[in-house]
């Protein structure tokens, strides 16, 4: 017996054991899609909050724009106009050599989540870094630090503590959102899950996937209380 | 290109009609979630307050479990959980035909359940942020507990809550998009089809997210207008009286 089938074993769940490898699998697929979307993210988001900040004026409607669009709007719509809405150009995607990503709903999915999450993370960087004292940039500029230097040695540190908790809690919100690739036939966690009920048509399936997304959040949300502390062990917060 | 946006009207073979109806849809079940929603989650947050253990207990174990469970997974369970159960019911009942799930309901339940354990900690945050001197102020009066809450506290939490509910409703607008995979004909599941009957994906879902942009810009004015008139006797949120 491989070791995915031993949770379903020992708790004499028949639909656990037959589908609890295709389930791990897939639980790897939602950390892999989270992950890089997440972080991949996170480094649009550090450009498209400074820009917004501090860039030209074009630069600031832009971003604004961007991040109304991606805010205002489902991401399981913007996941259907990226896999089926995109994938309409078919010739033009094969002409361009790009058709391998645009057709595999893996990427798909990924491109949505990154430029989606990259657009809440911009706004909590926003505020986050709006809510530096004056103080700093001024003191910052007083002891001859440019510009750049003044924003990544001086503001920024500060301002990812301030961020930490919302983005954690977008982290969060990730996870569970990924659920909702399953949508365009990928078989993350939530996909293996509905593969299962739908041959099986045993509700306990669901339950377990429940459990499973439950179990991770819990633990992200225990491990970001401990990073937090951590990190500003230094401020008199609490 | 001009007989592709004819895809979008009202005229014969447009899915203009389609498309209004479908955000008709989209509107009723989030209106509909919204005052259920707002109102468990009022519970679930007094719940959390309770002098009760137990209650505060569950309250806590019931939005840690909602939280963190992807919304498309709970609307699954409630969809085909609940009519399973019911299902069984009815045959053990021996009531004739059978029973099934109607989708407005279940969404409407599975949202809704979601909404009260995200815009529980708003409540809760809204009821710590009211002074203890309110409460006792109205024991004083003579007020019962009820009273107090309903007549001194209520209208206080609202102004309070105003922004943290109004992120959820705007968080809520989105999710309801999800009701389409249980075939509640909303604007996603009416876009799905015409795609599948018009092969103009792009269109369609490009279509989608302007209407869904249009609704959460119109919330987010009216949230603004909403805030600005809770906070018109308070100098410091903005809304200074001249």
């Amino acid at each position: 017996m491989s070791w995915c089938e031993y949770p379903g074993w020992a708790l004499g769940s028949e639909v656990l054991q037959n589908y609890g490898c295709r389930m791990a699998s897939g639980f790897w697929v939602t950390i892999e899609l989270v992950l890089i979307s997440v972080l991949i993210g996170f480094g649009m988001a550090l450009g498209l909050a400074v820009a917004r900040l501090y860039g030209p004026r074009w630069a600031r409607a832009a971003v604004n724009g961007y991040t109304t669009f991606f805010r205002g709007t489902p991401l399981l719509c913007q996941l259907f106009l990226v896999y089926y809405g995109l994938g309409q150009f078919r010739v033009f995607w094969q002409d361009t050599g790009l058709w391998w990503f645009f057709r595999d709903p893996f990427y798909c999915a990924a491109l949505t989540f990154t430029v989606n999450t990259a657009a809440y993370q911009a706004e909590i960087l926003r505020g986050a870094i709006q809510a530096i004292p004056r103080g700093q940039f001024e003191g910052a500029a007083s002891l001859g630090l440019h510009r750049w230097a003044t924003l990544r040695l001086v503001v920024l540190p500060q301002a990812m503590i301030l961020a930490l908790r919302p983005l954690g809690n977008e982290l969060i919100v990730m996870i569970k959102s990924s659920a909702i690739a399953s949508l365009v036939t990928l078989f993350d966690l939530m996909g293996a899950t509905r593969l299962a009920f739908a041959r099986s048509f045993d509700l306990s399936i669901y339950l377990y996937a429940a459990l499973v997304y439950l179990v991770l959040v819990e633990i992200i949300r225990r491990l970001w209380d401990r990073i937090e502390l951590r990190l500003s062990r230094h401020l008199a917060l609490r | 290109m001009f007989d592709k946006f004819a895809l979008l009207g009202f005229g014969p073979g447009g899915w203009g009609w389609a498309l209004l109806q479908g955000a008709g849809v989209t509107i009723s079940i989030a209106l509909a979630t919204l005052p259920f929603g707002l109102a468990l989650g009022l519970l679930v947050a007094l719940g959390k307050r309770s002098e009760s253990a137990l209650l505060r207990g569950l309250a806590t174990l019931y939005t840690t479990i909602f939280r963190g469970v992807p919304e498309l997974l709970t609307l699954y369970i409630i969809y085909f959980g609940v009519q399973i159960l019911l299902q069984h019911l009815w045959v053990k009942l021996d009531l004739p035909g059978s029973f099934s799930m109607p989708p407005f309901v279940a969404g409407m339940v599975a949202l809704g359940v979601v909404l009260s354990a995200f815009s529980s900690e708003v409540w809760v945050g809204a009821l710590n942020s009211i002074q203890k001197g309110q409460r006792e102020a109205a024991a004083a009066l003579g007020l019962s507990k009820a009273q107090a809450f309903r007549l001194v506290v209520l209208p206080q939490l609202l102004r309070v809550a105003l922004p943290g509910l109004g992120n959820n409703w705007m968080v809520l607008l989105k999710e309801t998009s999800l009701v389409s995979v249980i075939t509640l004909p909303d604007i996603m599941f009416i876009t799905t089809r015409a795609n599948v009957v018009t092969k103009e994906p792009f269109l369609f879902f490009g279509a989608a997210m302007l209407i869904y942009l249009v609704f959460s810009l119109v919330s987010a004015r009216a949230i603004d207008r909403m805030e600005r008139r809770a906070n018109r006797g308070f100098a410091a949120f903005g809304g200074a009286t001249r």
